[in-house]
């Protein structure tokens, strides 16, 4: 099954076939291995990528049904000037360990930041919109300390 | 656990015909005229099922992107919702948070953003867990599920869909169309309350509460369980035990009550025991919730 997608900005053909989830389409045919593969089930997010600019697990999502698409991953959006701040942060703060769950967070930060689901910046906002993501080093609180850091700075420069 | 370690949920371990009709109609046509294709919508169910091989569909159906099944509309006295609507839009729905408070508060608990973002509202009825979250509400709302084929539409109660663990009563050549629910009735006080692992899993207990106060009197209570029973339940007889009853009262008759409504098992979540005990304590927070809030009409959930 052919599928157009717009992976970081640029619009790809691929095949497909129908058992292949997004996931699988991702790293195995666009090589792009900032998609991790973690539990396979939706519980972890370590797949966490953009699909039409919302987060989603994407080791649940059949890749046949995404025609017209946009998808954006970790790799990308890192480079983007919230993502490098985000970056910074989590680097700054001492937020990543081992680091296999941190594209996955970077995803879901950025698309909190960029939605308004992260707003003031407090802890039930922030512990809200990465229940998602699991994280088996760090404890969390650096990351948590990492989001916060981001807010402030957006706020210093006046942004929304 | 052990067994869930040694399979490997990369992918999905066989392959099928996948289908994406343009229309409803084109959906009920593949789903008459090809032997053994099944609907998928968001999928997070179905494709957590199909990797462990729990079911092997030779075909899916992909409904999740049918105009015809994603809106919210208010009409009259009931909002419709379509099948395709994901959790996370009728978290972000107006319409859901002011005048359906009761099921809103429950989908604003389910699983993470990630999932709500795919996973839709008919899914839930369909895959018919018993601890499927939207249950509990709707039941309590009195829902109606439009039941669509090629012969034309049925309208069923949510009481009378479901009849067994992962079971109801929807044929394989239908689509749940729309959720019909029953605008929140004036006045009314609401709860929905889970226990489960982390704040955002499957719950292993659930309640959902609606009730009016007149005159310090608890009036037309209705109660409703998730994942006590093989299926979803109104807990009839306590509803009728606490009619008419004061708070302190109720909270004391209800809880020996709901016993008798349930059936809870042992699995991987509870024991029966403790989903037993817990309901109780959860119909009793229930309760008090809903009291509070009925006596404070002009109170909604904040967006
Ligand atoms: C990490 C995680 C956390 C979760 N947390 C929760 C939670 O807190 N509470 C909860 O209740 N659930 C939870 N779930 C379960 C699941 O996400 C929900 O049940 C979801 O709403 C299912 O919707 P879906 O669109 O993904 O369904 P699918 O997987 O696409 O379908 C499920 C079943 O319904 C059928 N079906 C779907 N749509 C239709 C239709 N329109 N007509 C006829 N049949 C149809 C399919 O054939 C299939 O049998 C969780 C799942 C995951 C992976
Ligand atoms: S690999 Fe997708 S959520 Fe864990
Ligand atoms: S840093 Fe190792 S899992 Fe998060």
């Amino acid at each position: 099954m052919r599928v157009r997608l717009r992976v970081n900005g640029s619009w790809v053909e691929v095949d497909v076939e129908p058992h292949e989830t997004l996931l699988n389409v991702l790293r195995d045919r666009l090589r792009i291995r900032s998609v991790k593969y973690g539990c396979g089930i939706g519980e972890c997010g370590s797949c966490t990528v953009l699909l039409n600019g919302r987060p989603v697990t994407s080791c649940l999502v059949l890749a046949a049904g995404l025609d017209g698409t946009s998808i954006e991953t970790a790799d990308y959006l890192a480079k983007t000037e919230l993502g490098t701040r985000i970056v910074n942060a989590l680097l700054l703060e001492g937020a990543i360990q081992c680091g296999y769950c941190i594209p996955g967070f970077l995803v879901t930060i950025y698309a909190a930041l960029k939605s308004g689901m992260i707003r003031r910046g407090d802890s039930t906002e922030i512990a809200r919109a990465i229940s998602g993501n699991i994280c088996r080093c760090t404890g969390y609180i650096n990351i948590v300390k990492a989001v916060r850091r981001v807010v402030a700075e957006l706020v210093a420069i006046g942004a929304d | 656990m052990l067994s869930v370690n040694r399979i490997n949920t990369y992918r999905i371990p066989f392959t099928f015909e996948y289908y994406r009709p343009r229309t409803l109609r084109e959906a009920l046509e593949i789903l008459r005229s090809v032997e053994g294709a099944k609907v998928v919508a968001g999928g997070t169910d179905l494709v957590v099922d199909m990797k462990f091989r729990r079911v092997e569909p030779k075909a899916l159906v992909d409904v999740s992107k049918l105009e015809e099944l994603r809106y919210v509309r208010l009409v009259e006295d009931y909002v419709e919702i379509g099948s395709a609507v994901t959790l996370q839009e009728l978290v972000e729905s107006e319409v859901v948070r002011a005048r359906l408070p009761l099921l809103w508060e429950a989908v604003n608990s389910m699983a993470s953003w990630q999932v709500r973002n795919i996973a839709t509202i008919g899914g839930n009825i369909c895959n018919a867990s018993p601890a499927a979250d939207t249950a509990p509400p709707l039941l309590a709302y009195g829902a109606k599920l439009l039941l669509t084929s090629l012969d034309g539409v049925r309208e069923v109660g949510i009481g009378e869909f479901f009849v067994g663990p992962k079971r109801s009563i929807i044929r394989p050549d239908e689509v749940l169309q729309a959720i019909r629910v029953p605008v929140h009735p004036a006045g009314y006080g609401w709860s929905f309350r889970k226990v489960s692992r982390t704040s955002f899993d499957i719950a292993k207990i659930s309640v959902a509460v609606l009730l009016k106060v007149d005159g310090g009197r608890i009036r037309d209570p209705r109660i409703a369980l998730g994942a006590v029973a093989p299926t979803p339940v109104r807990a009839r007889s306590t509803e009728r035990a606490i009619e008419s009853l004061s708070l302190e009262e109720a909270l004391e008759v209800g809880p020996r009550f709901v016993e008798g409504d349930i059936a809870p098992i042992d699995d991987v979540r509870s024991t029966a025991w403790y989903r037993r005990e817990v309901a109780k304590v959860l119909l009793r927070d229930s309760l008090r919730t809903a009291y509070e809030r009925s006596l404070n009409p002009g109170w909604v959930h904040e967006g």
